[in-house]
């Protein structure tokens, strides 16, 4: 086989947007993509490591938006999806929209097509559920403040909904898992790392980061979440449905279950 | 803010709202407005949900739970020995907004036991709507509940700062509300509807010339019957849903399973169980109505007046009409297709798209999301499998039964004797 390898790229979308622009233009039989953290590079192909270019990820990211915007979008959620090996699905995906005709982002008779659908929509249901599961807590320092820990990595996806939203307040929204955040200061919104001592669940212990007042409007919610039950109709099984135990222990109207 | 009183009194007065079942926060566009506070989205955003599996979208209480009438199924009529309480304008404005402050709401959703006379009661809710508009620069949601009898002027008042607005007809026939409710008249329901219908019929023309006509009530109105709490049948309510949905351009009719609230002759007894079952049926075929072309008569009529309980009702519908089937899913048209049994809308919309490229076959049906244990019955596909023993309607609901596990199978023979 001429021309083998297994890229490296730096783990950033753009990064393997530009990937797949070498790939392209050196006619690279690709093996596999992979982050540069993880390190596991085939035995007997040979690697190259890519250096992100804004340039070439944004010819890229126009060329499939030419083919759909339903392509683009459904890409980008995928590759936020974290799921192994997404990158060499992805690079396949985006080669059947190039080389296809048009409307390819549609033929879910086509395993990788159904696939990267079905990926995006996962991802686009955990954006949705940040936008419904994050609960901020009102620091001294006059900061609405929520950690979280979501599936996959959909801060940059619900920046937009919270910055129209909470447009006079400052917040900050803090991914446990992948230790960044983002903060909005009235102007625009940020990214941020922080060396948290804490993770602030919603615990009955209180922090005296935030005021009195904070813990009485939770327990003023957590009053009304239980006065709005109807004990007759109790179906708990369609609740942890709706609301999955692993998100229990940042709700504050599910800190006592937690 | 005096935490105890502020506590006792919501405690109160969300439990009194609990059992308005509609907590959408969907259908309004409202944006956020000079960098103020909150904004609506279009599908809704559900930020909790109940033990009971209930959506948690809006904080919905009374203004009041004192109330003149003595509608004998509803649990804040003035008969009934409960606490009463009131909140100010303020105290409601204030827990608004802290609420949504900490992304815990979309908004607002505020009813009320009537006070005085319903003129009196409807201005109140308005000024609650007007404060956080007009003083806080709220831009989240808001329903208003419309007090029946509450007069023209109001009603247009209302929808320039609510999203949504709706009046619960609760009894779906004239002579079951006559029983239950003697102080109300059916016209004092329509009333308010008719004019919110005829304001957002007004906007939608006058935003065609003047763009900047205000908006009036975004997201549309509502209403909600209770099911099971008089002897209605299936058809009843459906055909009177339909009618809402028709007559007043209704964004959406709610079935509320009865909970009983009240020792009363007139109604099921304390302790019987709720009908969510049939509610679920309910839901299943206002679903088939608006989303899947079915018309009412096709579902319902004086033959079948009653839902079947052991199986859904487009499942019902298909073995009562096996002359339609079975569908070539790589050539029916798109109504056909919706019209199989165990076929969402979206696994419609995938077959239409995936079926340019190639002919599809059952494995591609299984992964696009097709429930074949019940479709496989109504169609074909890319294969020479089919199920092409000349099965009867009777036999093939035996073998989808035997096959799966409903998820309230366990509850078929009690409900079997409740509803018949």
């Amino acid at each position: 086989m001429k021309n083998s390898k297994t890229l490296i790229y730096d783990g950033s979308f753009n990064g393997f947007l530009t990937t797949v622009f070498v790939a392209f233009e050196e006619k690279i039989d690709v093996v596999d993509i992979q982050r540069n953290t993880k390190g596991q590079s085939g035995l007997f192909s040979e690697t190259e490591t890519i250096f992100t270019n804004v340039e070439k990820a944004k010819r890229v990211w126009n060329g499939i938006r030419s083919k759909s915007h339903n392509a683009i979008t459904n890409v980008y959620f995928a590759f936020l999806s974290e799921a192994d090996g997404i990158e060499l699905i992805l690079y396949t995906y985006i080669q059947k929209l190039i080389t296809s005709k048009n409307g390819k982002q549609l033929d879910y008779s086509d395993g990788i097509v159904l696939r990267i659908s079905q990926l995006a929509r996962s991802v686009g249901r955990e954006k949705h559920r940040m936008e419904a599961f994050v609960r901020f807590q009102l620091t001294k320092d006059d900061i609405y403040f929520a950690n979280i820990e979501p599936d996959f990595d959909v801060l940059p996806l619900i920046s937009k909904h919270f910055r129209n939203r909470y447009a006079d307040q400052q917040w900050l929204i803090y991914d446990v898992k992948r230790k960044y955040g983002i903060f909005y200061n009235l102007e625009h919104v940020e990214l941020v790392s922080l060396n948290l001592k804490q993770v602030h669940f919603n615990k009955i212990h209180k922090s005296d980061a935030f005021l009195n007042d904070e813990y009485d409007y939770q327990t003023l919610w957590n009053d009304y979440f239980k006065s709005t039950n109807i004990k007759s109709r109790i179906n708990r099984k369609l609740h942890t449905q709706h609301v999955p135990k692993r998100y229990w222990k940042y709700l504050s109207e599910k800190k006592e279950t937690a | 803010m005096d935490f105890n009183r502020i506590q006792e009194k919501l405690n109160i007065l969300a439990d009194a709202a609990k059992y308005d079942v509609s907590c959408a926060s969907s259908g309004s566009d409202r944006t956020n407005k000079d960098k103020g506070l909150g904004n609506t989205t279009k599908m809704g955003i559900c930020h909790s949900y109940t033990e009971d599996g209930r959506c948690v979208s809006l904080l919905k209480i009374l203004l009041t739970n004192h109330c003149i009438f003595d509608c004998a199924y509803c649990v804040t009529r003035k008969s009934n020995d409960v606490k009463r309480a009131a909140f100010k304008i303020q105290e409601v404005v204030d827990l608004t907004i802290n609420f949504y402050r900490r992304n815990y709401i979309e908004g607002l959703f505020l009813s009320s036991g009537i006070f005085k006379n319903a003129d009196y009661t409807m201005e109140r809710l308005i000024a609650v709507a007007k404060k956080l508009r007009l003083e806080e620069n709220f831009n989240g949601y808001i329903h208003l509940k419309s007090i029946p009898d509450a007069s023209d002027e109001l009603m247009y008042e209302a929808g320039l700062y609510a999203d949504r607005l709706s009046i619960n007809i609760e009894i779906p026939t004239i002579s079951g509300l006559k029983l239950l409710a003697p102080d109300k008249k059916h016209a004092d329901f329509t009333k308010p509807m008719l004019k919110v219908k005829n304001e957002l019929i007004r906007f939608k023309n006058e935003r065609k010339v003047i763009k900047s006509t205000p908006k009036y009530a975004p997201a549309g109105q509502s209403t909600q019957m209770i099911v099971g709490a008089t002897g209605e049948t299936d058809k009843d309510i459906m055909y009177s849903a339909t009618y809402y949905y028709k007559q007043y351009n209704m964004k959406r009719v709610y079935y509320s399973g009865y909970v009983p609230v009240a020792d009363d002759s007139r109604l099921p007894s304390i302790g019987s169980q709720v009908p969510m079952l049939r509610e679920n049926r309910l839901y299943q075929t206002d679903w088939l109505l608006r989303f899947y072309g079915f018309a009412v008569n096709e579902i319902l009529n004086n033959d079948h007046p009653n839902l079947d309980i052991d199986v859904d009702p487009k499942l019902s519908w298909a073995l009562r009409n096996m002359h339609h089937f079975p569908v070539d899913i790589n050539t029916a048209d798109k109504r056909m297709l919706a019209r199989i049994p165990g076929m969402g809308m979206q696994s419609v919309e995938k077959i239409l798209n995936a079926r340019r490229f190639k002919k599809l076959n059952w494995d591609h049906l299984k992964k696009i999301g097709v429930a074949l244990n019940r479709a496989k019955y109504f169609m074909i596909c890319d294969s020479r499998n089919w199920e092409r023993k000349d099965l009867d309607a009777e036999k093939i609901k035996g073998m989808i039964l035997q096959q799966s596990t409903g998820k309230f199978r366990n509850q078929y023979s009690t409900q079997l004797s409740l509803f018949n």
